[in-house]
């Protein structure tokens, strides 16, 4: 039983104040609303996802997935809706729809196909059962007949291959020289420092050009290389895992290097172990870089076999309104991994980004 | 506890996990040729060799570029290859700067059109969205910072679009926003609703709701006053009278809406709603960011300033004025300037959107130079570059504006 | 058989010198303490020994071989650092046996020198711990443990008891004693505490400013200080420094008339000084009895007096204003305000310096 007093006590004041201020009312709605406002559109969305294509054409409000029942018809060649008949004495009875005549519906009773007889179309209420339609999500059609264009499994492989390699490539390439800048002492040290830092001010956005140039002359344009490659060594990542690596103790590495250590194992063994927890920020923000990346693969992918799943979407989306339900399972897809991501590494994800400042 | 351990263990070290056991594999591995070269250029020079990767790609990807883009800025024909680009002087700029008048792009040539509309529309985007979304971020970061229940669930729930793709952002708000999709649904549910509502004895009980929510207060406040009535009955005199008024005001007949009809959101020309939503659902997706920051820096102000100035009878609202606020300044020059700089870029979410439409309502100036550069038949790259030399200084500008306020601040 | 030379060593950083040629020479077996007042360079000095900062000019020689171009790991060294410098991400087992890795040691051998390093240093239950989960006494085993697999030449420690309280100061240092009795390697060590310099060393080089002041045994220094610093430095309670000039000068011994008034005589060589010159006096403060007021060398007036019940300590002004302790055996019934006479100790006692040079004026021999 949950009583109010329970309630009041969840959503108190923790320090000893008793009862809710009627601040603390207005913040819990404030919040309330807010939450609504986020995760309504994105259930909206999934509870779409597993309605049938008709159920998307008709617009139905309603929140579940219902579908109209239906029953096949005599002549076995098509089916026909099922309503419920209120009749003038209040009783009920299941009928298939049959045609319209005028301001009456021609029905017969399930189990009576041959007596036909007609109802007032006010008496007739939809018969809806509540049918999610998985195989928005598992036609293998996707892809083949119903869309060119729609390569699903394609596209899943493509943005993870994307996603991982650069990942794994950005994470040892940045530690790497976050490593050399942060500890050891050499010319021009503070200017590659400074050159990089000051990059960090210049948006991707505005070079585009010449790096489409540059890509397009390394032979990389409709290759996932040359979605991969061209932001491996991010400014960000340097500068993020060098100001972590300033804070690990040289006396560390120095007695790595009594202990006879090379300059790659103390990296390897020591370092990079040890900066676990900047590299983890780093891994996470690669991923949602790379997962959620658009308008660099729009520029460098232009033939649908190297698509990436967000251009995929995106193409998808122009190309095929009557194929709404796949376009909104694909999405829901398409949300999944990142989403998956941050369920299980919700803290982490959040006290990193706030401590870094980065997105 | 462990139990005493009958002799020194001289037995080999617990088995190692695998992970641990192919990292150090992999490390002895590379080890060899690394070790190797240590030997011949001595430990001090690997520090280059551990830069070589990132110097290698960010000078090929980012350096580079940023110095060609001068260059193809001055240069015309429709060539990637930079050899058969001839070059045309300022023919370019003076293409995207001829204007007889800036605010009209009309009277602009093509690429100037589609340059000064880009950018009008930006920086209106810009403008109307950084406030909005910091005014909001900041009061959910308030909010959140109170001491409240559940506080990592709220924030969780607010970050979660961040992590979301701007194309599944869009295909969302797409779907909700089509003319017949669920927004349009509900509103014309909640205008036939209401209509029933007040056609029907829901009319007395919409007079009795509007009658206590502005009555009942209304009362307590004249109950401080006027002494000589009990307050209850103040109270319900002033719930009564400001029933009536609605009621004599509006009528039954003033209350019923217009039977609601669908808007085309993302298409209406006539309207602002596309811009309206672009500005909505770009906010809805960065909010959460936004809000992170500013609440790690209200968490980072001491609390005992707080509980300092509440022994000196400080009031809650003075406290935020005269501690939070200022003390938050720092942080919130930071957001500041990462929003706008964001918002100057604005593309992704806009263009999967709205495409820039309807016709060039919502068309950014990156959209602009993503356009110039590679769709149609002809690839201006040349136009394009020139427009990121101009869009790249009002970046500089705005930057270095902030910097130089920040360091104001910071010595003020 | 290790044996450590450094010759006419020097230091720059930028364009800041912070060690001035020191030479030196330590022999196989040695327990060497580097002491002095904190950034006169010691860690320095031990650092371009260990290899992990090149020497600026001049040699460090290891068995009579220049090792200056040698990198730290391949000159057989190893060293405990102030902070112990454990890998935290490594279990106590992993830290003894990472450095022996990488000199690819066979398996079998490192666990034998682990297990044996475990049992000496009394560690064998904490091997799997990380040094997170360890105490400060057992972090600075570990640290030691892992110098100790190695069998490494000469054994370097930095300041290695300096993180721990003052009991398990005294406990480690008996038990690095005993390491060093056990093992016999050349050891250096480097503290700020002179106190720990003296129980340990079996030749101690005072520091200064990236000088050499002194090297010699421990009792040398303390007996026979070279100079103004090194008396100051060596011994607690400090030296006492009487100023004064030089009355007259004879073959065996010096006149010095004090500031605070009356005059001594220092059984030193001094005739190269010219009479007049300022000197200071130095006498121990366990080196002076007590009498009555005016019957002693000077009067003290006694404004502090410590009792710790076997040992009493009298601290307070002279006439000419310059203060002065003394040690007492026993108790004492001198009480604050009192004015005492001191009479100071044996003529042997007595330490002569030069203000100008700061040396001694060399005692006969
Ligand atoms: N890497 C360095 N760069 C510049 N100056 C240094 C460096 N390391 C030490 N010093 C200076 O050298 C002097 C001696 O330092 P150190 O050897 O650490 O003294 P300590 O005797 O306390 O161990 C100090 O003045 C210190 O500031
Ligand atoms: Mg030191």
């Amino acid at each position: 039983m949950i009583t109010t007093t329970d309630v009041t006590g969840f959503l108190g004041a923790r320090r000893g104040r008793s009862g809710l201020h009627w601040t603390d009312w207005l913040s819990y709605t404030y919040l309330a609303i807010g939450v609504m406002l986020v995760l309504l559109p994105i259930f909206w969305m999934f509870m779409s996802s597993i309605k049938s294509p008709r159920a998307l054409v008709e617009n139905d409000p309603r929140l579940l997935p219902y579908e109209q029942v239906t029953t096949p018809a005599p002549d076995g060649q098509r089916q026909l809706n099922v309503f419920e008949l209120t009749r003038p004495d209040g009783s009920k009875a299941d009928v298939a729809f049959v045609g319209p005549r005028g301001a009456n519906a021609r029905v017969y009773e399930l189990g009576k196909p041959g007596d036909i007889f007609e109802a007032p179309r006010t008496a007739l209420s939809r018969k809806d059962v509540i049918s999610p339609r998985w195989e928005n999500y598992t036609d293998p059609t996707i892809g083949s007949t119903q869309s060119r264009t729609f390569n699903f499994l394609r596209y899943f492989w493509n943005s993870t291959f994307v996603t991982v390699v650069a990942t794994l490539m950005t994470l040892v390439v940045n530690a790497m020289a976050a490593f050399a800048l942060s500890k050891y002492k050499f010319r021009g040290r503070d200017a590659i420092v400074l050159v990089i830092v000051a990059t960090l001010l210049i948006p991707p956005t505005v070079i585009l050009v010449p790096l489409f140039m540059t890509v397009s002359s390394l032979g990389m344009l409709n290759s996932l290389w040359g979605v991969i490659i061209p932001a491996v060594a991010t400014p960000t990542g340097v500068f993020l895992l060098r100001q972590y690596m300033l804070t690990i103790p040289d006396e560390l590495l120095e007695a790595a290097r009594m202990d006879g250590a090379s300059e790659w194992k103390i990296f390897w063994r020591i370092m990079l172990p040890l900066s676990m927890p900047a590299l983890s920020v780093l891994a996470i923000l690669s991923v949602m870089w790379r997962w959620n990346d658009f308008m660099w693969p729009l520029i460098v992918l232009t033939q649908s076999e190297v698509f990436t799943l967000q251009l995929g979407l995106s193409t998808f989306k122009g190309e095929l309104n009557d194929n709404m339900h796949y376009l909104l399972a694909m999405t829901v897809l398409t949300l999944m991994p990142v989403t998956l991501v941050f369920v299980f590494l919700q803290k982490h994800i959040t006290t990193g980004i706030a401590n870094t400042g980065l997105k | 506890m462990t139990p005493p351990s009958p002799a020194p263990t001289t037995a080999s070290a617990p088995a190692l996990n695998p992970v641990a056991w192919g990292w150090t594999m992999l490390g002895d591995v590379l080890d060899g040729p690394f070790r190797a070269l240590q030997g011949h250029i001595g430990a001090n020079r690997m520090a280059y060799v551990f830069l070589v990767p990132n110097l290698l790609v960010f000078g090929l990807f980012s350096f580079w570029p940023m110095i060609l883009n001068f260059y193809i800025a001055f240069t015309g024909g429709q060539s990637v290859l930079l050899a058969e680009r001839p070059f045309v002087g300022l023919s370019n700029f003076r293409e995207l700067l001829d204007c007889p008048s800036y605010l009209d792009p009309r009277t602009c040539p093509v690429a100037g059109f589609s340059f000064w509309t880009g950018l009008w529309n930006t920086l209106f985007f810009a403008v109307v969205q950084v406030p909005i979304m910091i005014v909001v971020a900041l009061v959910t970061a308030v909010v959140l910072n109170r001491d409240i229940r559940a506080r990592g669930f709220w924030r969780a729930v607010f970050f979660y679009p961040v992590m979301l793709s701007p194309v599944v952002i869009a295909v969302i708000w797409d779907w909700i926003l089509k003319r017949r999709g669920i927004l349009n649904a509900l509103l014309d549910d909640g205008t036939t609703a209401w209509n029933s509502l007040v056609g029907g004895p829901g009319y007395f009980g919409v007079l009795v709701a509007f009658g206590l929510l502005i009555g009942w207060p209304l009362g307590s406040l004249l109950a401080r006053r006027v002494r000589t009535l009990p307050p209850w009955l103040l109270r319900l005199g002033c719930a009564v009278l400001a029933a009536a008024g609605l009621a004599l005001l509006a009528g039954r007949s003033g209350l019923t809406l217009a039977d609601y009809r669908p808007i085309n959101w993302l298409i209406d020309t006539r309207s602002g709603w596309p811009m309206f939503w672009v500005i909505f659902v770009y906010t809805w997706g960065h909010l959460g960011f936004y809000m992170l920051i500013l609440l790690a820096g209200l968490q980072a102000i001491p609390k005992d300033l707080y509980e300092a100035a509440e022994m000196d009878g400080t009031s809650k609202s003075r406290a935020f004025w005269r501690i939070t606020l200022p003390l938050l300044m720092p942080t919130m020059i930071v957001v500041l300037v990462l929003s706008l700089i964001r918002a100057f870029q604005v593309f992704d979410e806009v263009y999967v959107l709205t495409g820039g439409g309807p016709g060039q309502a919502t068309k950014m100036i990156i959209q602009h130079v993503y356009e110039s550069a590679f769709i149609g038949d002809a690839k201006r790259y040349g136009i394009a570059a020139a427009s990121s030399v101009l869009v790249a200084g009002l970046l500089l500008i705005l930057t270095l504006g902030q910097l130089a306020a920040t360091r104001k601040k910071a010595g003020g | 058989m290790a044996t450590l030379e450094l010759k006419k060593v020097t230091k720059t950083f930028g364009t800041t010198t912070v060690i001035h040629g020191i030479d030196l020479a330590i022999n196989h077996g040695e327990f060497i303490v580097f002491v002095g007042p904190s950034g006169c360079g010691k860690s320095t000095l031990l650092r371009m020994i260990a290899g992990l900062e090149p020497v600026s000019t001049g040699d460090v020689t290891i068995d009579g071989a220049v090792v200056n171009d040698i990198p730290a790991a391949e000159r057989g060294l190893a060293m405990v650092f102030q902070s112990y410098a454990l890998y935290p991400h490594m279990s106590v087992r992993q830290n003894l046996s990472f450095g022996l890795e990488n000199l690819k040691t066979p398996k079998p051998e490192i666990e034998r020198r682990v297990a044996e390093a475990a049992r000496m240093l009394q560690m064998d239950k904490l091997l799997e711990r990380r040094p997170g989960q360890l105490s400060g006494g057992q972090r600075q085993r570990v640290a030691i443990g892992r110098a100790v697999v190695r069998e490494p030449k000469i054994f370097l420690f930095d300041e290695p008891l300096s993180n721990l309280d003052a009991e398990l100061r005294v406990q480690m240092r008996v038990e690095i004693g005993n390491l060093h009795q056990r093992l016999g390697n050349t050891m250096i060590y480097v503290t700020h505490d002179q106190v720990e310099a003296m129980t340990m060393a079996d030749r101690i080089a005072v520091l200064k400013d990236g000088r050499l002041e002194q090297f010699g045994r421990p009792l040398d220094l303390y007996n026979r200080p070279a100079n103004l610093f090194v008396a100051g430095f060596i011994g607690s309670p400090r030296m006492n420094f009487l100023t004064g000039e030089l009355a007259s000068t004879d073959q065996a011994s010096a006149t010095v008339a004090l500031d605070a008034g009356g005059s001594v005589s220092v059984p030193c060589m001094a005739q190269a000084a010219a009479s007049g010159a300022p000197v200071k006096l130095g006498v121990r403060p366990e080196h002076i009895t007590v009498t009555d007021a005016g019957q002693g060398d000077v009067n003290l007036n006694v404004t502090i007096t410590e009792q710790l019940g076997g040992e009493s300590y009298l601290h307070g002004a002279m006439p000419s204003g310059e203060g002065l302790s003394v040690r007492l055996a026993g108790q004492t019934r001198v009480v604050r305000g009192d004015t005492v006479g001191l009479r100071l100790a044996d003529p042997a006692l007595r330490h002569l310096f030069d203000v100008a040079s700061g040396k001694v004026f060399p005692p006969l021999t």
